[in-house]
């Protein structure tokens, strides 16, 4: 049905695109000012009231789309425009895959709160997290400037190698999943495991009883602590954002590949990697914490103890409710992590940004794939 | 037309139009790389017309994702030119295209004239990663490992010659 497609599209794009990713520069000038000691965006206010700097977004897009687009001398021009489109549009797409609630079934209807659902879900963020690159790349070298091209190149180099690792460190998360599909996994995260499961499962001990009572939610976060941690910083480094901001690198090549660009078109690049930290907050948010779901409250628990009260209608709209609810919460937790590490570590320098993918990331990953791997042989795909 | 057929032409022709356009364009090479970038794409959205939807996933991420970022990158990187081969190699290039493109076209005029049988069914699952995987992994194992043996080679070979140009 085209017309709920379309509904879930609007409401995503409000949501995360309209809503989140202004709220993302307050909350990086808040932080920021937090940590620094500062006060802080203060400043920009409507008839004396500043609503805590939540002005500021607004004075941004009214600056930015008010001054002087300038197209370099020299530069080419087609590409010099078109470039910070390819680097916004890939960001904003990926939502397109991202469950922000689980699936329900009313009366006769069956809602699913994905706008598409197709089986190779994660493939798919790969492929736009590749296509993402040549906005950078095209606009590094487009501006006719060395200080662009020079972010250029870095940028082509960093996010070519942060893929593998991002791609890799991932597949154990498949394997415990058996899917790729990102629906399917938040599914499978609401409910919970044994914390001592595997003394019995895969060294066939029996596990004492005030142990055995312990249960955590099952996330990707507890089967999988290392992909966590891995990805987080593989699709940082993607995102070019500090301590990984070396396309950027405002102390050696003034501000990188978008040094020659103003205005809107700056906007974009900016925007792009605002909605890009919602965008790894949700994916984050849904392989490794759980999704939509409540830890230790699975649907069927909602819908059966409120719904003998209130009716399943009832419950089952509830259940919409907390679930998004508790999706949310999780996208601004993972967003306050991002903000905090990027508030916290200095910069890396060049040979440390590719020493950290290829020489840790990427044997750490397949040492993950084939433990993974060897666990699951063993209790043959027991949890 | 069915939508299917229209996305096809669609596809098809933006796939020609700038395979086209990566050809004319000699003097820019970036142009050039970036042209190839959407016939890949194009290519991509065909296989999805052929419900290999894995094949189309893995065609964007490493062809038009990692490839051609890499032509990209030795191409900023070299700022080569026309006149940087030598004429002798330009024309042994040239006459190695014109016989494949004969080839190519008998090819294409062969299979004009003979006449498709109507396509079977696709299998359940079929062009999805998990039948794609077993197959891979079973039936084929021993090919895909001589391919990554291959890989490997290839990666040792590259070290070894860049390590060579360090230790000089």
């Amino acid at each position: 049905m085209p017309v709920a497609e379309i509904v879930k599209t609007l409401f995503i794009l409000l949501v995360a695109v309209g809503a989140l990713a202004p709220v993302i520069t307050w909350i990086e000038r808040k932080q920021s000012a937090l940590m620094q000691d500062r006060i802080g965006a203060n400043r920009a206010d409507i008839a004396g009231i500043t609503l805590l700097g939540l002005l500021h977004p607004l004075a941004d897009v009214l600056k930015l789309l008010t001054k002087e687009d300038v197209v370099p001398d020299g530069a080419n021009r087609v590409m010099h425009l078109i470039a910070p489109v390819i680097a916004a549009v890939p960001a904003i797409i990926a939502f397109g895959v991202i469950p922000f609630g689980g699936t329900y079934s009313f009366d006769d209807i069956t809602v699913n709160l994905v706008v598409a659902d197709p089986d190779w879900g994660m493939l798919y963020i790969f492929a736009i997290a590749s296509i993402a690159t040549y906005g950078t790349i095209i606009a590094g070298w487009s501006s006719n400037s060395n200080w662009s091209l020079l972010g250029g190149i870095r940028a082509s180099a960093q996010m070519i190698s942060y893929e593998v690792t991002m791609g890799l460190s991932l597949v154990g998360v498949f394997m415990v999943f058996q899917t790729l599909k990102l629906t399917d996994m938040a599914q499978a995260q609401d409910t919970t495991f044994r914390l001592f499961g595997f003394l019995d499962t895969l060294f066939g001990l029996p596990v004492p009883a005030f142990l055995d009572w312990l249960r955590l939610p099952a996330w990707g976060l507890f089967y999988q602590p290392l992909a966590f941690v891995m990805f987080l910083t593989a699709i940082m480094a993607e995102n070019k954002r500090p301590p990984f901001d070396l396309p950027e690198g405002e102390s050696e090549i003034v501000a990188g590949y978008h040094t020659e660009y103003s205005g809107m078109r700056f906007g974009l690049f900016f925007m792009s990697e605002f909605i890009q930290v919602v965008v790894i907050a949700a994916l984050v948010a849904t392989l490794f914490l759980g999704g939509w779901s409540i830890p230790y409250l699975s649907q069927e628990t909602i819908i059966g103890g409120v719904g003998s009260v209130f009716g399943t209608g009832f419950a089952t709209g509830l259940c919409v409710i907390l679930h998004f609810v508790s999706f949310l919460v999780k996208v601004i937790i993972m967003i306050w992590v991002q903000m905090t590490l990027r508030w916290t570590l200095p910069r890396f320098r060049y040979d440390q940004v590719m020493d950290l993918c290829w020489k840790i990331l990427l044997p750490l990953s397949i040492a993950n794939i084939i433990v993974t791997g060897a666990v699951m042989l063993a209790i043959q795909g027991q949890p | 037309m069915t939508t299917v057929q229209f996305l096809f032409y669609a596809f098809a022709a933006l796939s020609v139009l700038f395979a086209l356009g990566m050809v004319l364009n000699v003097r820019n090479t970036v142009a050039a790389a970036l042209c190839l970038v959407v016939t890949m794409v194009s290519l991509a959205g065909i296989y999805v017309l052929l419900e290999a939807y894995f094949v189309a996933a893995v065609q964007i991420m490493v062809y038009a994702g990692a490839i051609v970022v890499l032509f990209l990158f030795v191409v900023m990187l070299l700022n080569l030119r026309h006149d940087d081969f030598s004429p002798s190699r330009q024309l042994l290039v040239k006459a190695g295209a014109a016989v494949l493109g004969v080839v190519a076209l008998g090819q294409l005029l062969r299979l004009l004239r003979v006449s498709l049988p109507e396509a079977p069914a696709a299998a359940e699952g079929f062009g999805g990663y998990r039948m794609l995987g077993l197959t891979l992994y079973t039936d084929y194992v021993l090919l895909v490992e001589i391919a990554s043996l291959l890989l490997l080679a290839a990666i040792v070979g590259a070290l070894i010659l860049a390590k060579r140009r360090v230790d000089r």
